[in-house]
């Protein structure tokens, strides 16, 4: 469902992304991990086609990112870091204009919206400027807005960053309940978000893929079998560099 | 570029102005700077002609201030916030996304214009402005607000700082005003420049074009002219936009 073809991205000459290729399937949750500046965000972005590659691709259900932005787009959902939204709005106000901008009109719009506040549990602060709301709700408003189109691929930077343990319990099980249907890619550096929502995971640092593979394949890479030490043995030396 | 994510870009940002107490602020300011200026400073009643000349006269350097005020935050905030990165990664083109700003700031300025009617009742019930020169003199206001704007969402594009929007784009409008401002022109003359370069520099200001509409006239070449800044505008925040949205 989506296809990344040999991404790369030069900001003058620093590489930040060196050329990074990867798939993920229907029903896959596809971890990103890495140290910060590893190039997380920047593969994102240029997937999401909010920055042009400087060369590669990447396919999200058939469209082209370069060829077809615009169906690209229409094709996913994205959660950006630090879960951005319009704070004057309230949360349906916000909600209806993402709808709108997917192309529901009208009832469709109206259906779209109450169907994701219920999914996202922000029922209870429907009307609420999102100025007013705590995090998590904000977290969860940018969240709905991401899945109200039910899109087939759903990418998510840093979902969880920044929240209470119950917070992060309630993104996770939403997560889950979506994964069978989509393919999901999230952005992380903690490493306990493998364990609980993750199929598969992909360490990359300064710019490259460094591992790939199931959780437990990325555990029996050191004789500790613990993700953390794993996770520095593949990322540290890079940096010491 | 489809009319309906333009229309809906549209809604939200003209919405958003009235969200904050800044809309109505910018609005009575607008109001009260029209009518302080008519009626005081360019004596009004003492003319004693029922025309709106002295009116039009000033509509040029209250765009100057209040403009930038609108349009300042159109782009510089989407970038402060990180909703660029959303607005921006949803079904839509970077121009539609500009369209829609650009127009809910000119309609928003358009309010505060259409709210000056008061001034053309009074000139009509002391005596019989001329209302078709009435007329021409806002659709020439409103095309300067237009073009005006556009400086603003160029402006805007630039930083994700508010307050150099708003510098860059009173400057530059303060430029464009400047260049076709008779006492400006005539001095610049006086020096020995020659006549050709001086008119050639004045048609390119946004006075200049302004000044027959002001008095009646409606001439395709003066329409054009704004048309023409606000499409040079645009498409020069499109290029800026494009290229700094991540930074």
């Amino acid at each position: 469902m989506l296809k990344v073809d040999n991404l790369k991205k030069s900001f003058g000459a620093f590489q930040a992304v060196k050329g990074i290729s990867f798939e993920v399937k229907k029903g896959e949750v596809l971890g990103f991990l890495g140290p910060n500046g590893a190039g997380k965000s920047t593969t994102m972005r240029m997937i999401t086609g909010f920055i042009p590659p400087t060369s590669g691709t990447a396919v999200i259900d058939g469209h082209d990112i370069i060829q077809d932005p615009v169906g690209a787009k229409g094709a996913l959902g994205y959660l950006p870091e630090a879960a951005p939204s319009y704070r004057s709005m309230t949360v349906t106000d916000f909600l209806t204009f993402i709808a709108k901008v997917r192309g529901f009109e009208g009832r469709a719009a109206k259906e779209k919206v109450d169907a994701v506040l219920q999914k996202a549990r922000l029922t209870n602060v429907a009307r609420q400027t999102i100025d007013t709301l705590s995090k998590g709700y904000r977290q969860r408003t940018c969240f709905a807005q991401a899945i109200l189109h039910d899109p087939k691929v759903l990418i998510m930077d840093e979902p969880t960053d920044g929240l209470d343990p119950n917070q992060k319990f309630v993104v996770r099980e939403m997560i889950k309940e979506m994964s069978a249907e989509k393919a999901i890619i999230i952005s992380t550096h903690i490493l306990e978000e493998v364990d609980a929502v993750c199929s598969r995971a992909i360490v990359i640092a300064g710019g490259e893929i460094k591992a790939d593979g199931t959780p437990e394949k990325l555990r029996g890479m050191d004789p500790s079998g613990k993700l953390d030490v794993v996770f520095r043995t593949l990322t540290m030396d890079k940096e010491a560099k | 570029m489809s009319f309906s994510k333009v229309k809906t870009v549209f809604g939200r940002e003209f919405k958003s102005y009235f969200d904050s107490p800044v809309a109505y602020v910018f609005l009575v300011a607008f109001l009260v700077l029209a009518g302080f200026l008519t009626f005081g400073v360019a004596m009004f009643y003492e003319r004693r002609q029922a025309d709106l000349t002295p009116f039009f006269f000033w509509h040029p350097w209250m765009y100057l201030l209040l403009v930038p005020a609108a349009t300042m935050g159109l782009w510089a905030e989407e970038r402060r916030n990180g909703t660029i990165e959303l607005l921006l990664t949803l079904p839509i083109t970077l121009g539609e996304a500009l369209v829609g700003k650009f127009l809910a700031a000119w309609a928003f300025i358009g309010i505060g214009l259409a709210l000056t009617f008061p001034v053309v009742c009074t000139a009509a019930w002391l005596g019989s402005p001329d209302l078709g020169a009435v007329f021409c003199g806002y659709v020439g206001s409103f095309l300067l607000a237009g073009a005006a704007t556009a400086i603003g969402v160029f402006a805007s594009s630039l930083s994700r700082s508010q307050v150099i929007g708003f510098v860059i784009a009173l400057a530059t409008t303060f430029l464009l005003l400047i260049i076709g401002f008779d006492p400006v022109v005539g001095a610049v003359a006086n020096w020995g420049v020659p006549g050709g370069i001086v008119n050639a520099v004045a048609s390119c200001s946004l006075l200049t074009h302004f000044d027959a509409m002001r008095r009646g006239v409606i001439d395709f070449a003066d329409i054009g002219y704004y048309v023409g800044v606000m499409v040079f505008m645009l498409a020069a925040a499109q290029v800026v936009t494009d290229s700094r949205k991540a930074s």
